[in-house]
């Protein structure tokens, strides 16, 4: 009967909900990840540090950009990420999704206080102090506290499936919101301090300035993947210890 | 390249404290986020193998 | 399907008359905290009628705050929430009249006692009309917000402290456009715009909070 029962998405998706099959498939994609995104953010930090031209007003100082700017990017699509796992989770029941939601978060939060930290170091040089109220930092630091909202509920669940459904209806609660904030913070920032020059917000970027931005950016999509899957996997063992594919795996070693 | 001497490459234009603080807190992030996960790998499937033996020996 | 609803709602307001408690503490808090504001800062006319807007919009979120660790507590320790899940009727109706319920208990009185403390803190008094619109509509879409961080923990143990760390990052819209919206009716300029927005905002959480409302019920009640 079920057989007959008419797949809505390919067949990968439903092969993704085995754990087993999951964790076999993560161990090949993982040194492809974590190769390519060592040697992209070697190539992206050389580039950016020694051949990326210095901007004609921050000066060398503008190459803070290629931190702040690619954690900042990761920061928010992690969220999303997890916010959609989590619904995917709740919709179709799948254990995997639930820990890939769950192995999101702590690698999110960090991205989003590494994006924090480096604007802050930033500002010193740009606007003469540690922190200033920009609506693109403030924002962050409301995701910041979005995602410590998700990783305290996770710690207060008792029961994995439990927490992951309470995490998932949170955190795609906080989806629908960060639109909402980042439009509100941004209303209240222009309230406040008319045109102070932001950050981030270039006319136009030389091409030798966004190619290493670039390159940056997918390193660190590259170490999403890596730092995801091996909690992941961690994740996965630790749930189906009980199972004998585990034992196998484990014993054989 | 953009800097002539080796100097002027950590001064960055004064700027070299800021720049390479960002830098260096950085890589600790990305290190910490990849190096936590595999040493836990490391522990669980030592304690793992501990426990199927244990249960090995039982029988 | 309303039938549902004013049932639930009057079930609660009756509970909530019953134990004037939980209706009065809120009101309390609100109070002592405008008046930790000049006892902690400074007493000055001008300076409090400058962070007044501010000073009253974050004690009303705050106060909303407090009250929120109760809004189901008693329902699900006594197993009448479990009881109403499982009935047959709509969840999304039961929910929205929580959070109603919620409203009517602190929300609108807190709306309702604000001028008092604006004349305290001297604001002006061309801006009292707009804090009490927007407290009216703001503290609505708190009270449907903050419903969902109160289904979500309300299984557990120490949710108290748990609820403002999940709710604050929500709140922050409502409160950035419900203080704009007295700051610039001090300032004597247009209101309009400010109040549309937190109406907008009301709308969307109106029709989108129950639905997570009850699906948090759901988790919190399964275990």
């Amino acid at each position: 009967m079920n057989m007959q029962k008419k797949q809505l998405m390919p067949k990968w998706f439903y092969q993704m909900a085995s754990p087993k099959w999951c964790y076999k498939i993560t161990g090949k994609l993982l040194p492809l990840f974590s190769c390519t995104g060592l040697a992209l953010l070697l190539l992206g930090t050389v580039w950016a540090l020694l051949y990326a031209p210095e901007d004609y007003q921050q000066g060398n100082s503008f190459r803070i950009i290629y931190i702040h700017v690619p954690s900042a990017i990761l920061a928010q699509s992690i969220y999303v990420t997890m916010a959609l796992a989590g619904a995917v989770g709740i919709i179709w029941k799948m254990k995997i999704a639930d820990m890939v939601a769950y192995a999101c978060a702590p690698v999110g939060a960090s991205m989003a206080f590494l994006a924090l930290i480096t604007g802050a170091i930033w500002g010193k040089p740009t606007w003469g102090s540690w922190w200033v109220w920009d609506a693109r930092l403030t924002s962050m630091l409301i995701l910041l506290f979005l995602y410590f909202g998700v990783m305290a509920l996770y710690a207060a669940m008792g029961k994995p499936s439990r927490a992951a459904r309470a995490t998932a209806i949170l955190s795609l609660v906080g989806l629908v919101n960060i639109p909402i904030i980042k439009y509100s913070v941004e209303w209240w920032n222009t309230l406040h301090q008319p045109a102070t020059f932001s950050l981030t917000e270039k006319p136009a970027m030389p091409v030798q300035m966004w190619l290493p931005l670039l390159v940056m950016v997918l390193g660190f999509y590259c170490f999403f993947a890596t730092a995801m899957m091996l909690r992941l996997r961690n994740e996965i063992l630790s749930r189906e210890k009980r199972t004998n594919w585990v034992k196998e795996l484990v014993t054989k070693v | 390249m953009q800097f002539d001497t080796w100097v002027e490459f950590v001064d960055m234009g004064g700027h070299g404290l800021y720049v390479w603080l960002s830098f260096a807190i950085a890589a600790g992030i990305i290190i910490i986020n990849v190096m936590l996960p595999w040493i836990n790998q490391k522990k669980l499937i030592g304690s793992l193998q501990r426990k199927f033996q244990r249960e090995g020996d039982l029988k | 399907m309303m039938r549902v609803f004013w049932a639930e709602l009057s079930r609660d307001l009756l509970l909530a008359f019953r134990h004037k408690g939980d209706f009065l503490n809120p009101l309390i808090f609100f109070l002592m905290v405008a008046v930790l504001f000049p006892l902690g800062v400074s007493p000055a006319a001008d300076f409090l009628a400058q962070i007044a807007p501010g000073v009253l919009w974050v004690s009303a979120l705050l106060a909303t705050l407090l009250s929120l660790d109760n809004l189901f507590k008693s329902d699900f320790d006594d197993g009448t929430l479990e009881q109403l899940l499982l009935s047959p009727e709509s969840t999304y109706m039961i929910a929205l009249a929580k959070a109603c319920a919620h409203w009517i208990t602190t929300g609108l009185p807190l709306a309702l006692m604000a001028p008092l403390l604006a004349v305290m803190l001297f604001l002006p008094a061309q801006a009292i009309v707009t804090l009490v619109i927007s407290l009216l509509i703001g503290t609505a879409t708190l009270s449907l917000v903050g419903a969902i961080a109160s289904a979500l923990t309300v299984g557990l143990k120490k949710g108290g402290v748990l609820i403002s760390l999940l709710v604050i990052p929500l709140y922050i819209p409502v409160l950035i456009f419900g203080a704009s919206a007295v700051q610039s009716a001090v300032d004597g300029l247009p209101v309009t715009a400010y109040l549309a927005i937190l109406g907008a905002m009301f709308a969307l959480s109106l029709v989108l909070a129950p639905f997570a409302i009850a699906a948090s019920l759901r988790v919190s009640v399964s275990s």
